[in-house]
């Protein structure tokens, strides 16, 4: 008798912890939600964009790399100079004084997107509400791209690939990089890596629409600022930083 | 251009049916796959699709790419998801089987496909992704955290 009580006391108490999380989610994420209808193209209202804390982002965690691998199905084979990597995690130190953080590196989504300049293609292009992908219909594999990106961004499918994900067609021959999760944003969804940072407590990422004064990415961005990598080259990234 | 190809391959392969009479005439014509169920209908007639269904995906895959429109009707995947059925042992046929349902046809027709290169040739509740796939991102996780310390963007 005690065990049945017992149990199905667990079981609620189960129960009321995944209903919190899953209401917590949402409140946690705040990208604002503007369900997008499937038949309707991205415009340039919206301007999808990050912002990660990197006095949050724990040293030795890899929460957004794993989710990353696990949401696009990348597999290393051992290799990690060619190794495909959407997202890597990047140690920082000031020399003067050894200050060491860490950060997660990733496509910055630029508004001037060198790697659009350079494609011969057209196969590097960036969507209207600014995130920037590869059409891997039309890419050669050429990898200006790739030496054009000042963020090493990029990877190349050096080998045959089998079962791919569904969401992630990715193979041999093109060029490849992080798609701030487009097939989830398409569908009022937040990328992979921020979910899994959420997920894991350490609320460093933050994902929104930097277009939209009332989004949690732009309040926060407006309050305290965040800073581009490389600044200097103008490319007036979408990605942005604290703490760096 | 596919499609003329197409119809010149139909074209040439009735030429030399006729020229080498019975034996020929005997090439098994392609099993496929029809979805079960009542009321279960493709999105275009049978004779629309099997002439123009190249046209369909195509025009679709540039929508959803460089517009984000995601509408199912004319997707890939919602054309796997329909004729792409496990057979009575629970195995899928690979993409460059004759039991597939793309290739199936293709084969016979001898047009070769490149879809399955990169997109996923079956529902996604049989991709299954094994223990191999973990421990490799284990391995890979562990060698870009033993890295990390040496690379620096600044």
């Amino acid at each position: 008798m005690s065990d049945c009580v017992n149990n199905s006391r667990r079981e609620f108490i189960a129960k009321v912890a995944l209903a919190s999380t899953v209401s917590i989610a949402p409140g946690v994420l705040l990208h604002s939600a503007q369900a997008k209808p499937n038949d309707k193209p991205v415009s340039s209202d919206t301007r999808w964009g990050m912002l990660i804390d990197t006095n949050k982002c724990a040293k030795g965690c890899t929460a957004c790399v794993d989710a990353c691998n696990e949401e696009h199905g990348l597999e290393g084979l051992g290799r990690p100079a060619t190794d495909a990597q959407y997202i890597r995690k990047v140690t920082l130190k000031e020399k003067s004084t050894g200050h060491e953080h860490s950060l997660p590196m990733l496509c910055q989504h630029c508004e001037k997107p060198p790697c659009v300049d350079v494609c011969p293609t057209g196969a590097s292009f960036k969507r209207e509400d600014g995130i920037v992908l590869v059409d891997k219909h039309i890419c050669i594999g050429c990898r200006y791209c790739m030496m054009a990106c000042p963020y090493k961004a990029r990877s190349f499918v050096h080998e045959e690939l089998t079962n791919q994900t569904l969401s992630a067609p990715r193979g041999k021959g093109t060029v490849e990089s992080c798609t701030m999760c487009v097939h989830r944003v398409d569908k009022d969804g937040t990328p992979a890596c921020v979910e899994a940072c959420t997920a894991d407590n350490h609320n460093a990422m933050i994902f929104g629409d930097m277009k939209d004064p009332s989004s949690a990415l732009s309040i926060e961005l407006k309050k305290h600022g965040g800073k581009q990598l490389r600044a200097d080259l103008g490319l007036n990234t979408g990605v942005r930083y604290q703490g760096i | 251009m596919i499609k003329r190809f197409l119809q010149l391959t139909i074209f040439c392969g009735m030429f030399l049916l006729m020229l080498s009479g019975k034996a020929s005439a005997e090439t098994p014509f392609p099993k496929i796959h029809e979805p079960e169920g009542d009321g279960v209908k493709c999105v275009q007639p049978e004779d629309e699709m099997r002439r123009n269904h190249m046209n369909y995906i195509l025009h679709q895959r540039d929508k959803t790419v460089h517009e984000g429109i995601r509408t199912e009707t004319y997707s890939l995947a919602k054309c796997i998801d329909c004729h792409i059925e496990p057979d009575e042992n629970g195995n899928i046929a690979d993409h460059n089987s004759e039991e597939h349902f793309c290739n199936a046809c293709h084969q016979y027709a001898s047009v070769q496909i490149d879809c399955f290169e990169c997109h996923a040739d079956r529902p996604q509740k049989y991709i299954k992704r094994g223990n191999k796939k973990q421990a490799l991102n284990q391995q890979m996780h562990d060698m870009l955290t033993a890295q990390s310390g040496n690379r620096s963007i600044q």
